[in-house]
């Protein structure tokens, strides 16, 4: 590594800012790029494939508990914040795109804040409204838990239920907070003009895991919140 | 042309290329993060060994000679998580791997500089975590942490432990997804797919593990930790949990971390067996697929660990064919790299004489996994030191000794330095005479029923014992010993050329030590990898 | 010093010729377990002298003669490599016939065998003949008759390894594990657990002692008059009020255990289980994950009043339910 200052367009030729020099050209550092994002997403699955395989066997084992927790969470809430996420990864699906139609950077980073603002409203909703009323409602493990008397036998097994729903929404929205933290990223680096037509692949890398996340809530929301029979038509069990 | 010598003082290398420890500690340089890597697992084998040593001496007597109970059960398991998570995961991967899958594929870099960083400082806080846990009273569950005791019962430092190797996970991860996305996408043009060398093919086997088994055993333990500390139910029947539940998911990780810890030493084998045979390898296609279908097939035995637990018969047939199945490329292997000596002109430096040793000692260890594979001997064999001595067989007599093969291998292009040789093969020798003193005894002690993590045991077991101790000594003091002449030679060895070896490989075409960005012109290859019929010729 | 070498020597080679290599076999199953077992071992030092003598001949064949000799470039063998994967192949698949089938003798018990049952706890094995007596680390056993264990633990997962006999189960919290075996030799031979359980794992050891037929009756009958299984089973009946509910002429609240050992039984929600011990145990630990069709749900459960030998004595009781020999002392 020489010491000897020389000017970035002789340093750097022909490659445009952002070029990492490890890399033979763009289009190398692209594919990389997207590589890299999709296998992190396989390890992503890996990792929540685990607990969704803890949790399919313990509910295999303990239905009726599993059902008792799932009818005390707050469906309405959970069905927002569904359609929040779903029209989070539309916005984001929209950033993506202004920058490789050579929108202006106006139109990317309005996209990029409604991301963060429909991420945020995620968030908001589910820890503000759900998180703390299962706080009062003593629904948290290890938090003042209180068996109810109503869930009779199955209530010893309803502590695992709750575990699981805080666990899995919690690993989820630490992906959603470290997403968010992304984005913001993004949001700074477009303010600045770096997305363009020809360069957009951070944003298109940090779309799929906003998608990935996304669809982990998709699985999410009806594995822990659709299966009390609420819905139950009348005659069945 | 590369063999031009100019003096390693005065030429800019990626280890004069900057000073100071801000420069080691933010570097981005794949060679430099290898060689942060080697110190750290190098300090990690020495605690490890530590506690074997102090095992070995308590059981010089059946009574224990050294220490209570209590602390024999923290210095096994302290050894085990030392050993397998701290170092045997990480040592060929993150050390030879980091520094030489840039270098063998013609890349400045690996696909994610930073990332790799930032996998060593992950490895780094897992490791401080566990060092935390050894001294603020250490953890005794077994390195395999099974449920109740761990969940429930233990009073140790089991959080710590658990989080330290939770965290030491994603380093794997990591490394394992850098290495993935450089080897598709950074090859030089010309370096097909069948023209890379075995080393790449095996860290490429390597890294699927990586990156489908280790998220599988961060959730296990974070799991275990939330039990332990809320007392739910998962794991503790006491409480409605599934204690076997347990042994399937740790397992579903560790028994390809198993093969995580032996495909990269097969792919070093690979590299030192046709250099120092100057001859292609043997069956390049077979090898090179045996690896892959090892890392897959590996996924689709962990039930053989839990033959003894009260899991159906039929479960087990379904893991035993499996197990069988998978040995069989190992096989493959070591018939082509016997065949691959066949007609060569073979020199017996150091590498070499670890390489065979790996070859035969592989072979004993693998072949003492068919006892256990089959349903009726492991019933007997299950928990006794009979396991012990298979793993160790692997894991020390293989993997380690594949590490220094590589080590010594690879030291003049590391450092530009070369290593006595006299005390390099004096030191293989010793550490084959101390291992196998030290660990075939332990095929007889299981055989005759001594079970495993006895802190003490029946008098009939001493003489054995004894003997595998008195191995252990001299196995420690063969460690001793390249550690001691390899950190000599950085400052006295003589200095190395950029090929001492006559090995073919696109890093033997750079200088000793390397440039920082390694090659200063990309090459572009034409030729097979271990060419070595052409004589005098380059890869380019 | 000669002489001390010599006594040194002489030491060494009395303490190596001390070296046991076999362990003993005791068990119907023991030789053929012991004959694969070698046959495994002939096959690893086969192959490992067969790997390393041909290393060691090449080695020394096709050293280096000179700094810039070049060999021939030999390629690959496709008929060598095939016959290379696939001997092994057979090789594997031989063994794992032989040592399946093996398995699945030794994994089921005869019709006549004595049941024995065995509670693993941190750190001692509790065992009970259903004729009554108990012991602690020792196990009473006669020659040539086909035992079963059945056992569970109360706390941490143990295993219980009789070396002699070639037999190894885990004994895990929260269920039943069984293994058998036919001692064919009068002796005494070691108790092993085999699953790391904690502080004193090493000391969690004890004795099987086979004797005759004979010798085994009068061991049975001797000490104090001991109540069988199912009685002290049919006592805590009474005393943890399991009978009020569960009348044996179907009156009470609860179902009749008559005859129901054994039987299949059909739950309200369509399954029909076996009643073996662990549906009873589960039973009693977690009645209501056991519904039965005209019974409401209302069993209040047993867990952590009662260890797991009661459970064991309970469970003797009502199989003794099932049979048309109740309250006997003997066998």
């Amino acid at each position: 590594m020489s010491e000897v200052p020389v000017s970035e367009m002789a340093m750097h030729g022909a490659h445009p800012p952002g070029f990492k020099h490890q890399f033979e050209d763009m289009e190398q550092q692209r594919e990389a790029g997207s590589l890299g994002m999709w296998v992190f997403l396989v390890t992503e699955i890996m990792f929540f494939g685990g607990l969704f395989a803890t949790y399919i066997i313990y509910r295999t084992l303990y239905l009726t508990a599993f059902e008792e927790g799932s009818r005390l969470l707050n469906v309405k809430f959970g069905a927002a914040n569904t359609a929040v996420l779903i029209g989070s990864s539309l916005t984001m699906a929209l950033a993506i795109h202004a920058a490789q139609a050579g929108k202006k950077k106006s139109e990317q980073v309005m996209y990029l804040v409604l991301t963060m603002i429909l991420g945020a409203l995620f968030l908001f909703l589910k820890f503000n409204y759900e998180w703390r009323a299962d706080y009062h409602e003593h629904l948290i493990p290890g938090f003042g838990f209180i068996i109810r008397p109503e869930w009779g036998a199955a209530g010893t097994h309803v502590p695992l239920y709750f575990c699981f729903y805080f666990f899995m929404t919690g690993l989820h929205a630490m992906h959603m907070i470290i997403g968010f933290g992304i984005l913001g990223t993004l949001t700074v680096m477009a303010q600045r003009n770096r997305f363009n037509s020809e360069y957009y692949a951070p944003l298109e890398v940090s779309g799929l895991y906003w998608h990935f996340v996304d669809i982990v809530w998709i699985f999410l929301f009806p594995l822990l919140y659709l299966i009390g029979g609420r819905f139950a038509l009348p005659g069945v069990h | 042309m590369p063999g031009q010598e100019i003096p390693a003082e005065s030429r800019v290398n990626y280890l004069n290329a900057s000073y100071g420890v801000k420069s080691w500690l933010l570097t981005t340089d794949h060679k430099r993060i290898a060689l942060l890597y080697l110190g750290s697992i190098t300090l990690m084998f020495f605690v490890g060994g530590f506690f074997a040593v102090m095992m070995r001496l308590h059981l010089i007597e059946p009574q224990g000679a050294l220490v209570a109970p209590e602390t024999y059960n923290k210095l096994f398991t302290m050894h085990g998580v030392i050993m397998v998570f701290f170092f045997l995961v990480p040592s060929i991967p993150a050390t030879l791997g980091n520094f030489l899958v840039p270098m063998m594929i013609g890349a400045r870099d690996l696909a994610f500089p930073r990332l790799n960083l930032l996998s060593w400082y992950i490895y780094i806080i897992g490791a401080a975590f566990t060092l935390y846990a050894v001294i603020s009273g250490g953890v005794d569950t077994g390195w395999t942490f099974y449920t109740p005791y761990s969940s429930t019962f233990s009073h140790t430092s089991v959080i710590p432990t658990a989080l330290g190797v939770f965290i030491t996970g994603f380093s794997s991860i990591l490394t394992g997804l850098n290495f993935v996305v450089t080897i598709h996408k950074m090859r030089a043009p010309g370096l097909t797919w069948f023209r890379l060398p075995l080393f790449i093919w095996a860290m490429y086997a390597t890294s699927i593990i990586f990156i489908l088994g280790t998220p599988v055993i961060a959730i296990t333990l974070f799991l275990l930790g939330l039990e332990r500390l809320l007392h739910i139910g998962i794991f503790d029947p006491a409480i409605g949990g599934d204690p076997i539940l347990f042994q399937h998911m740790f397992w579903f990780y560790s028994h390809p971390a198993v093969y995580i810890m032996i495909l990269p030493g097969m792919g070093v084998m690979s590299e030192l067996i046709t250099c120092f045979s100057r001859k292609r390898i043997f069956g390049y296609t077979f090898v090179a697929f045996s690896s892959l279908a090892i890392a897959i097939i590996s996924f689709l035995v962990w039930g053989h660990h839990m033959f003894v637990t009260g899991q159906s018969i039929y479960a087990g047939l379904i893991f035993s064919v499996l197990s069988f199945l998978v040995a069989i490329p190992s096989a493959v292997k070591v018939f082509n790299w016997t065949a691959t000596l066949y007609k060569g002109s073979i020199s017996y430096d150091a590498p070499m004489l670890y390489a065979l040793g790996f070859i035969g000692l592989f072979t004993m260890g693998g072949l003492t996994g068919l006892f256990l594979a089959s349903l009726a001997t492991d019933v007997h064999l299950s928990g006794t030191y009979f396991i012990v001595a298979h793993f160790h067989y692997i894991m020390v007599g293989g993997a380690v000794m594949a590490y220094l093969g590589g080590i010594h291998f690879w030291w003049p292009k590391i450092t530009g330095r070369m290593y006595p040789d006299g005390w390099a093969r004096f030191a293989a020798l010793v550490i084959f005479v101390g291992f196998n003193l030290t660990f075939f005894p332990q095929f007889v002690l299981g055989y005759l029923g001594m079970p495993r993590r006895y802190a003490v045991y029946p008098g009939e077991f001493q003489v054995l014992n004894v003997m595998s101790s008195a191995g252990a000594s001299i196995l420690g003091i063969g460690y001793l010993i390249p550690l001691i002449y390899l950190l000599w030679s950085i400052r006295y060895g003589p200095i190395a050329g950029p090929n001492p070896w006559g090995a073919k490989g696109l890093e033997w075409e750079t200088p000793s030590p390397p440039p920082t960005e390694n090659f200063e012109e990309i090459p572009v290859v034409t030729q097979d990898a271990y060419d070595y019929a052409n004589v005098g010729g380059s890869r380019v | 010093m000669t002489g001390l070498m010599q006594t040194g020597f002489t030491d060494l080679a009395a303490a190596v010729a001390t070296i046991p290599i076999h362990p003993t076999s005791a068990s119907s199953i023991a030789d053929s377990v012991d004959h694969l077992y070698y046959f495994l071992t002939a096959i690893t030092l086969f192959f490992t002298f067969a790997i390393f003598a041909t290393i060691f001949f090449f080695m020394v064949k096709f050293r280096r003669r000179s700094p810039d000799e070049q060999p021939a470039d030999t390629t690959t063998h496709l008929a060598l490599e095939l016959t290379w994967t696939i001997v092994p192949t057979l090789i594997t698949v031989v063994i794992f016939v032989w040592a399946s089938s093996l398995y699945f003798e030794n994994s089921r018990p005869p019709e006549a065998a004595t049941e024995i049952f065995v509670v693993g706890k941190q750190w001692m094995w509790h065992i009970q003949h259903p004729e009554g007596p108990r012991e602690i680390n020792e196990l009473h056993v006669p020659v040539n008759a086909p035992v079963k264990i059945t056992m569970t633990s109360d706390d941490v997962i143990h295993d219980f390894y009789i070396p002699a006999f070639r037999v190894k189960k885990d004994a895990v919290p929260g269920r039943y594990t069984s293994l058998w075996f036919q001692a064919t030799k009068i002796g005494t031979y070691h108790i092993f657990c085999a699953q790391y359980c904690g502080a004193d794992h090493a000391e969690m050891i004890g004795w099987v002692y086979v004797m005759s037929p004979t010798d085994y009756a009068a061991w049975l009958s001797g000490g104090a008059r001991n109540e069988t299984m199912a009685q002290t089973g049919e006592r805590l009946f009474t005393q943890l009020g399991c009978v009020t509910c569960h009348v044996a002429d179907n009156t009470g609240r609860g179902p009749s255990l008559v005859g129901l050992y054994g039987k299949q039984e059909k739950l309200r929600n369509g399954d029909t289980k076996l009643v073996d011990e662990a549906l009873i145990r589960q039973a009693i630990v977690t009645p209501n994950s056991i519904i039965l069709p005209n019974y409401p749900p209302i069993m209040p459960t047993f867990q952590g009043q009662i260890n797991e030998e009661q459970v064991l004595q309970l469970i003797a009781y009502v199989k003794s339910l099932g049979t048309e020999e109740r309250k006997t002392n003997g066998k």
